[in-house]
């Protein structure tokens, strides 16, 4: 199989465009697994809901939200655009946004059962040895909850590599910019004589996705040998 | 004195209520399952808060008057029932978790030889046996070079074989380091055998 010069844009712009989305929510995920998982706040149900509003929401719905707020007339789009000179229409950047936001309810709720099933009392041991609460979160509760992180890299890899009705909706289909494996293929099965590149960026797909799996199993072995993402 | 503890805690159903004055060595919490003992280990070493009350050990005052020092400032080396060893650190790293440096009374080499700990420190916790992990745990508790001890059923998943050799090192530990120790047991021998006081806990 011979991939050409544009299946290899497509696929480069692809990595590019998960690997920014998941490595920049993954902070952000935590932070929220976090909160979702120990705090006891009023609305935490609605930030819950929130969160997980694009795993229930229509894709396109989702895209079309991200062109109101991160639009060049939106509130955030707008705001970016006069003070810095920044958009995400019709850019990369604008694709990876639609993955992140596509993403980070599968990376919390992986994050947040890791977190859920630390044991607690393992922090009081930790402070009771002395460990400030911080130390306690950095030498106990971070490395026990790894698996999840992990879990929720690779799941958040996975459905920013297959993200299409939100990015096409929000940031539509630019090749070299916004034209993502998905989109490329529905592109093609749109002209006439597309086959071979369907076929061909199907397949890399796959490989992708495998790929991903693999890898991180292999990281965790690696790391704990142990627990396991699948 | 070496523990004064007044303190109550209504946990859920339960009314926890006890109040005690005790002198040096091995003061024993004695009492059925269930009565709260370890509640009352967990608020002197500051995992759990009083809702009134006062606790002083050694004679600082760990709780009370508007005080209540964070676990990490209380130099606790609290010896839980399950061990509760880091699974994801080897023993060694476990013992020197909360090793303080410079002013220890006991290091780790004098740890390793005193419960016989040689060849465990390459193991994972998951690997050791109960006696083991329970060796490492106190070991544990006493590199962190803590001003008492509070040792929570240290023998309760223990064979007697086991638990005699066990309690054989509390006693050494007792008389060499001179440490004021909470003990607690529902089993009379243990406190008949190691404590110099005994606190009756009803439920």
């Amino acid at each position: 199989m011979h991939l050409t010069p544009d299946d290899w844009e497509v696929i480069r712009l692809s990595l590019k465009v998960a690997i920014v989305g998941v490595v920049v929510t993954l902070p952000i995920a935590f932070a929220l697994a976090y909160v979702l998982a120990r705090g006891r706040f009023p609305g935490r149900i609605l930030l819950d809901a929130i969160v997980h509003l694009p795993l229930v929401l229509p894709p396109v719905v989702t895209g079309w939200a991200l062109l109101i707020v991160f639009g060049r007339s939106g509130p955030i789009g707008g705001w970016l655009d006069h003070a810095f000179g920044f958009t995400f229409m019709f850019r990369w950047t604008g694709a990876a946004l639609a993955a992140a936001v596509m993403a980070l309810p599968l990376m919390v709720r992986a994050m947040r059962l890791s977190i859920d099933a630390v044991d607690r009392r393992l922090e009081g041991a930790a402070r009771s040895l002395g460990a400030s609460p911080w130390r306690a979160f950095r030498t106990v509760t971070l490395p026990l909850s790894l698996p999840g992180v992990w879990a929720g890299l690779v799941l958040g890899f996975a459905r920013s590599i297959g993200e299409f009705g939100a990015t096409i909706s929000f940031v539509s289909n630019i090749p070299g910019q916004t034209r993502t494996l998905p989109i490329a293929i529905y592109t093609a099965l749109q002209v006439p004589d597309g086959e071979n590149v369907v076929v061909r960026l199907a397949l890399v797909s796959v490989a992708l996705s495998l790929g991903a799996l693999v890898a991180s199993e292999w990281l965790v072995r690696r790391q704990s040998g142990r627990a396991h993402v699948l | 004195m070496s523990f004064e503890v007044e303190v109550e805690k209504r946990l859920g159903d339960v009314e926890i209520a006890v109040a005690f004055a005790s002198g040096p060595g091995l003061t024993a919490l004695f009492g059925p399952s269930g009565s709260g003992k370890t509640s009352i280990l967990n608020m002197i070493a500051g995992l759990l808060t009083p809702d009134r009350g006062r606790i002083v050990v050694g004679g600082e005052l760990l709780f009370g008057n508007g005080i209540n020092l964070p676990p990490e400032r209380r130099h606790a080396g609290y010896v839980f029932q399950d061990a509760r060893l880091f699974p994801h650190l080897k023993v060694r790293a476990n013992l020197l978790y909360g090793a303080r440096q410079g002013e220890g009374r006991i290091g780790l080499d004098e740890v390793v030889d005193l419960f016989g700990l040689d060849h465990l420190l390459g193991r994972w916790p998951r690997t050791l046996s109960g006696g083991e992990a329970q060796r490492v745990a106190i070991g544990r508790a006493l590199l962190s070079n803590p001003r008492f001890l509070l040792l929570d059923e240290p023998l309760a998943s223990l064979d007697q074989a086991r638990a005699d050799e066990i309690m054989g090192m509390i006693e050494r530990v007792r008389d060499e380091l001179k440490l004021p120790i909470l003990y607690v047991s529902h089993q009379r021998a243990e406190v008949e055998r190691l404590a110099a006081s005994v606190v009756a806990i009803r439920r």
